[in-house]
């Protein structure tokens, strides 16, 4: 178990800049995730750290040492891949043993690992069998148990869960994230899921075109984006210009052309800058569609719904005000509406953020 | 609901039917022929006299010189096979993991020496390696040498003959074979502690033997059917069993003789054939032609 840092690392494929300058901290046992559309960065950076690419710049250091020029097979981390990569033409106890074997663990205690590690991915006595013998699932379980047998340093997950199908990805990921704590181990993450990212993670590295774009708990990164990249990124949302109109009373006001002034809470506006630019982010979740008027203290304009996508318990509503369209995430009580309904359209203050114009 | 009776499905039949008859006509009749053939007498040159009679196969079955003939050619067959497995394991791996975006070409190059007649790939080393060819030409001309060399007509210049053609149809099976292989298993095994060469060994070796099996098939079967390469590259004594047969059907005009070799030879391959199927399975050679 080590924490990681990352110095300056950069890596540079000829003239394509995949990875600029990046600095991380991934703190001893942390789960961090590297999140990011694809083509960021973030799998470059995780085959850097594993040493399957050589960085162009910068540091990598596994608790005190630097570790760019130790090989590949010295530097004791474990590494999931999306595809599993089990090695098909041995059972699943020679998978899981693979790496025992080259630290010279003997042969007597080797079978109480293996079995210790199936134990610890809930498949017990599947030793015998082939991988091709198992499920998707099974098979991602049994490629961690093979990473985490060899108690590595790190624990990297390359897109683990996305070759799974959607019930069984919920359900491992829940089952991951109480694996690598129990056991403790410092943990990267890369994956293009928000969801994901957010359910997992100590802390996010959002990613955007080689560059670190913000890195914060989830909830920061969800509540306060530094820029515009991470709140579209993250969730749904709803980002408007305006104009940064003062201070007051603890909230940046921004002036928003179709609301009027908006005080937006300070901490969730740290990013703005001084203005006079800036722009307005509501969540499509946080903004709430009524038939008659809206609830008091919130501010309200009136639209038309142009489109719904319904989604069961929820439904996401296109809603025009204006010039612009809104997209709003509501709880469906009833009939949800319809294309063509007038509603009112309104949100909280404090349920915005306000993010800096230039992004 | 009527009981229904499980018709008989012609439709599989109707498909392979061109096939069956292509087979029938070009192969199973014409070697029926040459099985009726080995038990005629042969009175004179060219002179046949329609027999039942084992004079032919007795003969085969007890004069030393064909066991020697069936030797020679399993020993340098597998010469052959287990020379043309090292060098064309190598360009194999290169194309199958290279990350060159125009991978097809490599594999066109592979292919393009089919495009010229394999007679004309094999009198190409009498230019290279004869008394006038390239490599006495240029050591005369730099003065290393005196005279030019004798580096023809012998096992040597046949066992390069027979890598140079047949080397392209074990590159292609064993690239087949590492081609399917996921990429991701190399550095899996790396990061659980082996190095390269043992990931290597561990790894991408084993999961390439079947292709390496299906390439040793076909190059050790194609090396121990042919008789043109010895006859061009090959001394006197660098016959395989495939000369006694051409010997027999052209130069001495002993068909009966030619065909009971023949159906020899053919039985021999067949048991290896047999050997390699319960060993390894077919399979793997179907792919490579797919």
């Amino acid at each position: 178990m080590a924490r990681v840092e990352l110095k300056g690392l950069t890596k540079s494929f000829g003239p394509v800049k995949a990875v600029q300058a990046a600095d991380i901290a991934f703190e001893d046992a942390s789960f961090t995730t590297l999140l990011g559309p694809s083509g960021c960065g973030k799998t470059t950076i995780l085959r850097m750290i594993a040493g399957l690419e050589q960085p162009t710049g910068g540091d990598i250091l596994v608790g005190a040492d630097r570790v760019n020029d130790v090989p590949i097979h010295k530097r004791n981390l474990g590494i999931v891949f999306q595809n599993y990569a089990l090695f098909p033409h041995r059972t699943i106890g020679e998978n899981i043993a693979f790496g025992l074997k080259y630290r010279k663990v003997p042969k007597s205690e080797m079978a109480a690992k293996v079995r210790n590690a199936l134990d610890v991915v809930r498949l017990p006595g599947v030793e015998d069998r082939y991988p091709s013998q198992l499920s998707g699932g099974q098979q991602q379980r049994i490629a961690l148990a093979r990473a985490i047998v060899i108690e590595p340093d790190v624990l990297l997950l390359d897109e683990p869960l996305s070759a799974l199908d959607a019930n069984l990805r919920e359900s491992m990921r829940v089952e991951l994230k109480a694996i690598q704590h129990r056991i403790g181990v410092t943990s990267v993450f890369v994956t293009h899921d928000q969801s994901e990212a957010l359910a997992m993670s100590d802390r996010i590295v959002v990613m955007s075109a080689g560059k670190v774009a913000q890195i914060g708990t989830p909830e920061e990164v969800y509540n306060r984006p530094a820029n515009e990249f991470v709140a579209d990124f993250l969730g749904a949302s709803n980002i408007i210009e305006g104009r940064l109109q003062g201070r007051a009373d603890g909230a940046v006001v921004l002036q928003v052309d179709a609301f009027g002034a908006v005080p937006v809470r300070e901490d969730r506006a740290a990013s703005v800058g001084s203005g006079p630019a800036a722009k307005l982010m509501i969540r499509a979740e946080k903004l709430l569609l009524t038939e008659g008027p809206a609830p008091e203290g919130r501010i309200a304009v009136k639209g038309v719904v142009e489109a719904v996508d319904y989604q069961g318990q929820l439904a996401r509503y296109f809603v025009r005000v204006g010039e612009r369209t809104y997209q709003a995430m509501n709880m469906i009580e009833g009939r949800p509406f319809a294309a063509g309904d007038e509603v009112t359209l309104s949100f909280s203050p404090a349920d915005c953020a306000a993010l800096p114009a230039g992004t | 609901m009527a009981l229904e009776v499980a018709k008989f499905d012609k439709r599989p039949w109707v498909l392979l039917s061109p096939a069956l008859v292509t087979i029938t006509a070009l192969v199973v009749i014409p070697m029926a022929f040459m099985l009726a053939y080995s038990f005629y007498l042969n009175v004179d040159l060219a002179v046949d006299k329609p027999a039942f009679q084992f004079g032919n196969w007795i003969e085969i079955a007890t004069d030393k010189y064909y066991y020697v003939a069936i030797w020679k050619t399993f020993r340098l067959s597998m010469i052959v096979t287990l020379l043309a497995a090292i060098l064309g394991y190598v360009p194999a791996y290169f194309i199958a993991m290279t990350r060159f975006r125009h991978k097809w070409m490599l594999l066109l190059l592979l292919i393009m020496p089919f495009w010229i007649s394999f007679i004309i790939r094999t009198l190409s080393w009498i230019h290279i390696l004869g008394h006038d060819g390239a490599i006495n030409s240029l050591l005369l001309y730099l003065g290393v040498i005196r005279h030019p060399m004798d580096m023809m007509y012998n096992q040597y210049t046949v066992i390069v003959g027979f890598i140079h053609v047949f080397l392209p149809y074990m590159i292609l099976n064993i690239y087949v074979s590492l081609d399917g292989i996921d990429r991701n298993l190399e550095p899996a095994a790396r990061t659980l502690g082996a190095t390269g060469w043992q990931a290597f060994r561990e790894v991408t070796l084993p999961l390439s033997l079947p292709g390496l099996g299906a390439g040793c098939l076909l190059v050790f079967v194609l090396t121990a059917g042919s008789y043109v390469t010895p006859l061009i590259l090959g001394g006197p004594n660098d016959f395989l069993f495939g000369n006694l047969i051409y010997d027999a059907i052209i130069t001495e005009l002993n068909w009966p003789m030619g065909a009971a070799l023949s159906i020899t030879l053919l039985v021999l391959l067949g048991v290896v054939v047999i050997v390699y199927s319960r060993l390894m399975g077919l399979r793997q050679l179907a792919k490579a032609f797919a």
